[in-house]
């Protein structure tokens, strides 16, 4: 099977994961992580197979149908963004105190530099949070092995694997070799360590105890593990750590090799005593990692005095933002490429609303009703629409996580907001928007809720949406009155009917659902051209 | 021998199947290859760029260097202006000349051709005419895979045209002819201003 495949990073990430047994993929769609899924989605093996790959309602819930999966005695995958792990964080600190039975592996994609997200934080904490070990791959190849290492290590330690890619690795394509045999898929075997799986208190302490052994037992693992090394170098005068893709653009400055001492370090927890290694020989370490100086702080707390840490935490490379060959370049020292001076011409080019978009002519009418209402405020939610925020609508207060619209609506109603109109998609609705509408109808908020319902999860490429064809029954079945759910279509010709409907609800004083359905332009391209 | 290219436009244009052509031409020559896209919030309709790095030696990182790129390919003359600081000294710039113009703060076409005529390897040409005129308006991007056909060199132009016919294959003949036109008459032009 050594075919040769030009594969994204999570491309290569689920072909490994494919050819290593997996049973189940478990997602929500999220930049940079989606396209593992939709590899899987699309592959023969994965019908051939009987791999399970429908998107799950949310992080939290795909994290917990792959734990029941991993408990069942099979191979599971998790997928999402990395602060989809924060929607899953509750099962997935829960997971490594269950541990894993069949191997459950968790990707986790991060956004530094935020290309597409609302921070940058760095999944890695996450692992040493929940003493969870770590594998993050160098390149796509080794994503490809990784991916089989990481069940393979599941099953071995019985412990679920965080997996760890960024933007770069992820949205990146290369040439990957994919040669690992395939591998059977496990049969149904419930775990041998049943009363690990109940974690009250009397279990739970037990098996902290030897989770706490065990991190112990990973960190030996990362000393030998075929993902990190040590090289020494002619140059002693500094030594050098690069994590995952760290080691790339070291790399990429060194053509002739790195002459310092290297440690290049794809697993964790981190592997001290290599560090420790190093610093009987160099004076300074320069720290290279993508994300947060996760390991330049903590390294500081495991070397003898006297040596230097370099790295973001004293703006030897960039504090935030994705690392650049350029910004390694500079640590190390080497001087900058000649390059042509920045244009002064260039205009800045934002994303924006498509043309043709329902949520363009939702705000328009929106906007056009709160003319009339200077004290409202719209809070906002994740999803294309958030480009609401932006000119020519200027249409939203806040935008913080998902789901986030229809409570933070409530809790400024409370405080006195009005009107409080919370705006949130179909896809982000059925997320984490749902129970924070149970509350609102238990304390009879003053709030309109307006789903704009393009049918479908727009802005990661047109996923199906959880709830298409039932909102409203959803909206009824939480408690909202049938006559304050109220539907319009967002085309410029029903401007008048959609103001009338939304100034309606607005003076209504109790929980009230404005959906606003009209199919996302991209899709419905797409289903046009079938 | 190792080419590295910055592919530039708008999110929509299609620089992506560009990159599909060139990353399929460069598979079958047993070439190294990495290629950073964007997907996510900055396909809509804001500017997207796609690093793309061709190699015969195997290659580390998926970013191109300030000062590294050989050649910017842009689908829209003010976003090739964007990715200026990456060219080297000696790179190409092959860019369409047709504005997209979705802000409202589009720069005066005049400075921006004064711009790109400063520099000393331009090839610019208004690709999207060019595919009108051949009746394949969509072709507008394998019209700039042509023009900058004549100054990759890693790449012959007949693999690329094998590329191309992988690429579109199970759209059919006649597409496939089509966008090899679209392809040639890229070349031609750029082969002119040589």
């Amino acid at each position: 099977m050594a075919e040769k495949n030009l594969l994204l990073g999570d491309e290569a990430l689920a072909l490994g994961a494919l050819h290593a047994g997996l049973s189940g993929v478990y997602a929500y769609p999220g930049t940079p992580s989606t396209e593992i899924t939709e590899y899987i989605q699309a592959h023969t093996l994965t019908r051939e197979r009987n791999v399970h790959c429908s998107w799950s309602g949310n992080e939290k819930t795909a994290m917990e149908a792959a734990l029941g999966m991993s408990f069942a005695g099979k191979r599971a995958l998790v997928c999402f963004k990395h602060v989809g792990l924060n929607v899953a964080a509750d099962p997935f600190m829960g997971s490594a105190m269950t541990g894993a039975n069949g191997g459950l592996v968790i990707a986790s994609c991060d956004d530094p530099s935020m290309h597409s997200s609302q921070n940058e934080q760095d999944s890695r904490f996450y692992g040493a949070f929940a003493m969870m070990p770590v594998f993050e791959p160098s390149n796509q190849q080794e994503a490809y092995h990784m991916a089989r290492a990481a069940f393979d290590y599941s099953e071995k330690r019985r412990i679920p694997v965080l997996f760890r890619l960024t933007t770069r690795m992820s949205h990146s394509r290369a040439v990957v070799e994919a040669d690992d045999k395939l591998r059977d898929q496990n049969p149904l075997k419930y775990p041998e360590n049943p009363r690990q799986w109940v974690t009250l208190p009397v279990n739970a302490r037990v098996r902290n105890r030897q989770l706490i052994k065990d991190y112990a037992t990973f960190e030996e693992d990362a000393v030998v593990s075929p993902f990190n090394f040590f090289k020494d170098g002619k140059d002693h005068s500094m030594g050098v750590i690069a994590c995952g893709i760290a080691y790339n653009y070291l790399m990429e400055n060194c053509p002739d090799g790195c002459p310092y001492p290297v440690l290049k370090v794809s697993q964790y927890p981190f592997p001290w005593e290599l560090a420790r290694k190093m610093a009987s020989m160099v004076k300074t370490i320069l720290v290279l990692e993508e994300g947060q100086p996760l390991v330049e702080e903590r390294l500081k707390g495991v070397l003898p005095t006297g040596i230097t840490v370099k790295g973001r935490l004293d703006n030897s490379v960039n504090r935030d933002g994705e690392l650049t060959p350029d910004a390694v370049r500079a640590a190390l020292g080497l001087p900058a490429l000649p390059q042509p001076a920045a244009s002064q011409v260039v205009a800045p080019r934002p994303p924006a609303l498509c043309v043709g978009c329902g949520h363009r002519d939702f705000f328009t009418a929106l906007n056009n009703v709160l003319k009339d209402y200077k004290d409202a405020k719209v809070f906002g939610d994740i999803g294309c629409y958030t480009l609401g925020w932006m000119p020519p609508f200027q249409a939203l207060d806040t935008c913080v996580e998902m789901g986030a619209s229809v409570t933070m609506a409530q809790g400024s109603a409370y405080a006195g907001t009005w009107p409080s109109v919370a705006v949130i998609g179909d896809s982000t609705f059925t997320h984490s928007g749902m129970t924070g509408l149970l509350d609102a109808v238990n304390t009879n908020a003053d709030i309109v809720v307006c789903i704009s319902d393009n049918l479908t999860t727009g802005m990661t490429g047109g996923q199906d949406s959880a709830g298409t064809g039932r909102l409203e029954a959803i909206c009824e079945g939480l408690g909202v009155p049938r006559e304050h759910i109220r539907t319009i279509v967002p085309l410029p010709k029903n401007y008048p009917d959609m103001e009338k409907v939304i100034r309606e609800e607005i003076e209504y004083h109790g929980v009230s659902v404005v959906i606003s359905r009209r199919e996302c332009i991209q899709t419905l391209k797409r289903h046009a051209k079938k | 021998m190792k080419k590295d290219i910055i592919l530039a436009g708008v999110g929509g244009q299609g620089i992506l199947s560009i990159a599909t052509v060139i990353g399929s031409a460069a598979l079958q020559q047993n070439l190294h290859l990495k290629q950073a896209e964007v997907h996510g919030m900055s396909q809509r309709g804001g500017d997207v760029q796609s690093n793309l790095r061709l190699s015969s030696e195997p290659i580390f990182s998926d970013l191109i260097p300030k000062g590294g790129a050989d050649l910017i390919v842009s689908l829209e003359p003010m976003e090739a202006l964007r990715y200026l600081p990456y060219l080297a000294p000696d790179g190409w710039i092959i860019t369409n000349t047709a504005p997209f113009v979705n802000i409202p703060d589009y720069p005066d076409m005049e400075r921006v051709k004064a711009e790109l005529a400063r520099w000393p390897n331009v090839v610019a040409l208004d690709v999207d005419t060019v595919a009108k005129d051949l009746g394949n308006a969509r072709g507008a991007n394998m019209v700039l895979l042509g023009a900058m056909a004549a100054v990759l060199h890693i790449l012959e132009p007949e693999a690329l045209r094998e590329g191309i016919r992988r690429i579109f294959a199970r759209k059919g003949d006649v597409i496939v002819e089509n966008n090899i036109k679209a392809f040639d008459a890229g070349l031609a032009f750029s082969q002119n201003c040589k």
